[in-house]
């Protein structure tokens, strides 16, 4: 099932076109043999989140997934008892004439009455094996990474009424952050760490070939010399190959063979998503590295 | 036991290699204990030692846990890696001089580097090996720079004093709502689940219910503060503040700039101020120089405002506003720093009520996008600063009075 080397990795990555650099394909390929949380950061639109995924189909399991968000709790996060449910059992003993508190109390902190929540899922031993990914960490606040290094640790999680929910495979768990925020050392020292980068030319010319495949070969290599460009420009926010792709796609849709600086600026809202941005680039800008992207092309 | 032994245990003589490596990164200032080293062996087993891209790959996989730790780390295994019985002689030393890796002026780090390779003489007579070129150049810039920052030293008895009038500090907005709640009799709130577990104490009847309320807690503060020349005789004051700041609070990030902008948030969290001052006098390059206020701004916007102003964060921008640059790029960044943050507070050490117009092209430009400006006339005591940031919002009139000065 988990792939035996880092060549081995990067095959199933590809296999769902997925097109990993040797050191992203190293570092999914010991997170997965060490049974580690993988944290991933790096600029949006790099493929963090999409990594999970791909894991998931190429692993053939579930993906669980937790977009985090500030104040994200444990009844959110975890598990939630279900209050409702429970009240009823009590009225319903009652009705029948129970009377044994410690039974009672036995009774409704049991399993039926847990609502489970991504966390839980991930780790239920119950169920099959499961990607857990855990999106954008540093929108949540500080408490529940805190939360948090009990599941990373050991893949547990401890409910106080209950008992502890171990998994029985460990579940492969990644964590993206954007780093609107930076997240805690000590979430960091559990994982293994890799930083996403923006893909260089070839390989963001293959990523745009297997995932808008049917786009003229001249096109799609212009295409990415333009966002090459375009990342080295002094932007407040670098168009991501998420963008590239989406570009890409707005470019055939509009049967568009070539690129050409008047159909760049009507679509540069695709690739750049401030108005300080498109307004630094529309026009000259724009029509100067739309030459020296087909030139480089050519 | 027979339990299967992991595939391709690794050899005494990497593990030995992997310590040795390790050692020379905890003293380049990494921190790597002996939680990294284990799985840094573990990492290892898994990939093909032949090559050097996978292992050097595995290493920081597991020893590096962020990104701004990856240069030094490539450093350190591009040495290493190469020799490293040789890491700590003069023909490997001197590949990291500074003119050979950067023109103009030492990579950050480079110098932590080299203290790591030859470690400054701890009565060991083979450290001498070291060429005593570089390390006299480096020493000398240091020497330089901490003179440049003369501070008095402060006694256990003054940082107390300090510490005790920033607890009263109590800046605008400092209370933010967060979507957290907490048991509280008297809350506004019902909360199910504990009425819950406090009817089953009575045999499950309700005869109470449980409240909760919101938490509230203070948003992140970003402190970004000008310690260009003009601004000279309150650095050391205003450094006593942001370190008192950054231990008393969470969520403090604090900036300083002066031609470049630079993040001692880190480094002032060290407890003794003393320690911490040196500490950010190695990294901030320039004490007492210009003021590019925009470019500073700029730096912030770009490359820090999205990791440090999530969460409703407050920025306390304090400079006299006097730009050697004319105010290049001021109004837009700022303009991009108040819309990223959610209220900004400008403070001037330098302005007077008495008969002075902003007249100073940076001022007028910083101006129409604060939502507070304190004015102070003369910064003396943290006493004065922190009454002078307890006051109440000032928003509306006091404002206006100073735009249309301008």
């Amino acid at each position: 099932m988990i792939p035996e080397s880092v060549r081995e990795t990067a095959e199933l990555l590809a296999s769902q076109d997925y097109l990993a650099d040797r050191p992203l394909a190293t570092t999914v390929h010991l997170a997965l043999r060490m049974h580690r949380p993988l944290f991933l950061e790096g600029e949006p639109g790099t493929g963090k989140t999409e990594i999970a995924k791909v894991l998931a189909a190429g692993l053939n399991r579930r993906l669980v997934r937790l977009q985090c968000y500030d104040g994200l709790d444990l009844a959110a996060a975890a598990y939630e008892w279900n209050h409702a449910r429970q009240l009823m059992a009590i009225r319903l003993a009652e009705a029948a004439g129970e009377t044994d508190r410690a039974r009672l109390e036995s009774d409704i902190y049991t399993r039926p009455f847990l609502q489970e929540r991504p966390l839980l899922s991930a780790i239920d031993p119950d169920q099959s094996p499961a990607v857990l990914l855990i999106d954008e960490l540093d929108r949540a606040d500080e408490p529940f990474e805190a939360f948090l290094l009990e599941v990373l640790a050991d893949f547990q999680i401890t409910v106080p009424e209950f008992g502890t929910i171990r998994a029985r495979t460990p579940p492969v768990v990644i964590l993206t952050s954007n780093r609107t925020r930076e997240v805690h050392d000590a979430i960091r020292r559990r994982c293994l760490y890799h930083w996403v980068d923006y893909p260089d030319a070839p390989r963001e010319r293959a990523i745009l070939a297997r995932k808008a495949p049917g786009l003229a070969e001249r096109l799609s290599a212009e295409v990415v010399a333009f966002v090459q460009r375009l990342r080295r420009e002094d932007l407040f926010k670098l168009p991501g190959v998420s963008e590239t792709i989406d570009w890409a796609g707005a470019l055939s849709a509009l049967d568009q063979q070539e690129l050409d600086p008047a159909t760049v600026d009507e679509t540069l809202g695709i690739l750049l998503k401030y108005q300080d941005d498109i307004a630094k680039i529309r026009g000259a800008e724009a029509a100067r590295l739309v030459a020296e992207a087909r030139a480089a092309a050519a | 036991m027979t339990a299967p032994s992991p595939p391709q245990l690794p050899g005494r003589r990497l593990a030995a290699n992997v310590m040795q490596f390790a050692r020379l990164l905890r003293r380049a200032g990494l921190p790597v204990g002996t939680a990294e080293i284990t799985a840094a062996l573990e990492g290892l087993a898994l990939v093909n030692l032949g090559d050097r891209g996978e292992v050097e790959t595995a290493l920081a996989a597991t020893m590096v846990h962020r990104q701004e730790h990856r240069e030094l780390f490539d450093r350190a295994f591009a040495l290493f890696w190469r020799n490293p019985a040789a890491t700590r002689q003069e023909a490997m030393l001197s590949l990291l001089a500074p003119e050979k890796l950067r023109p103009e002026r030492p990579a950050p780090g480079s110098r932590r580097l080299q203290e790591a390779f030859a470690p400054p003489r701890q009565g060991r007579v083979r450290e001498q090996e070291a060429p005593p070129a570089i390390e006299a150049v480096l020493t000398a810039s240091e020497r330089e720079r901490l003179q440049e920052l003369d501070f008095e030293a402060m006694s256990a008895a003054e940082i107390a004093a300090a510490k005790a009038e920033i607890r009263r500090l109590v800046l605008p907005l400092d209370l933010r709502r967060t979507r957290r709640r907490r048991a509280d009799m008297g809350g506004p709130e019902i909360d199910l689940g504990g009425t819950l577990r406090l009817s089953l104490r009575q045999g499950g009847e309700i005869l109470r219910l449980a409240r909760q309320r919101r938490v509230t807690r203070p948003p992140p503060l970003v402190v970004i503060c000008d310690i260009s020349g003009s601004m000279a005789r309150y650095t050391q004051l205003l450094l006593h503040f942001v370190h008192a700041l950054t231990n008393l609070r969470e969520h403090v990030h604090v900036f300083l700039f002066g031609t470049r902008l630079s993040n001692v948030t880190r480094q002032l969290r060290h407890r003794d101020p003393e320690v911490a001052f040196q500490l950010v006098a190695h990294i901030v390059p320039d004490w007492s120089g210009g003021t590019r206020i925009g470019e500073a701004l700029a730096t912030f916007n770009q490359f820090w405002a999205r990791r440090v102003l999530a969460e409703g964060a407050v920025v306390l921008l304090v400079s006299d506003g006097l730009d050697r640059e004319g105010a290049r790029g001021l109004a837009a960044n700022m303009d991009r720093l108040r819309r990223s943050c959610r209220y900004l507070i400008w403070l001037n050490p330098l302005l007077r009520w008495d008969g002075f117009a902003p007249r100073s092209q940076g001022i007028r430009a910083m101006l129409p996008y604060v939502d507070e400006f304190r004015p102070v006339h003369n910064l003396q005591s943290l006493r004065a600063l922190v009454s002078l940031l307890s006051r109440p919002v000032t928003r509306g009139r006091s404002l206006d009075i100073w735009r249309k000065a301008a």
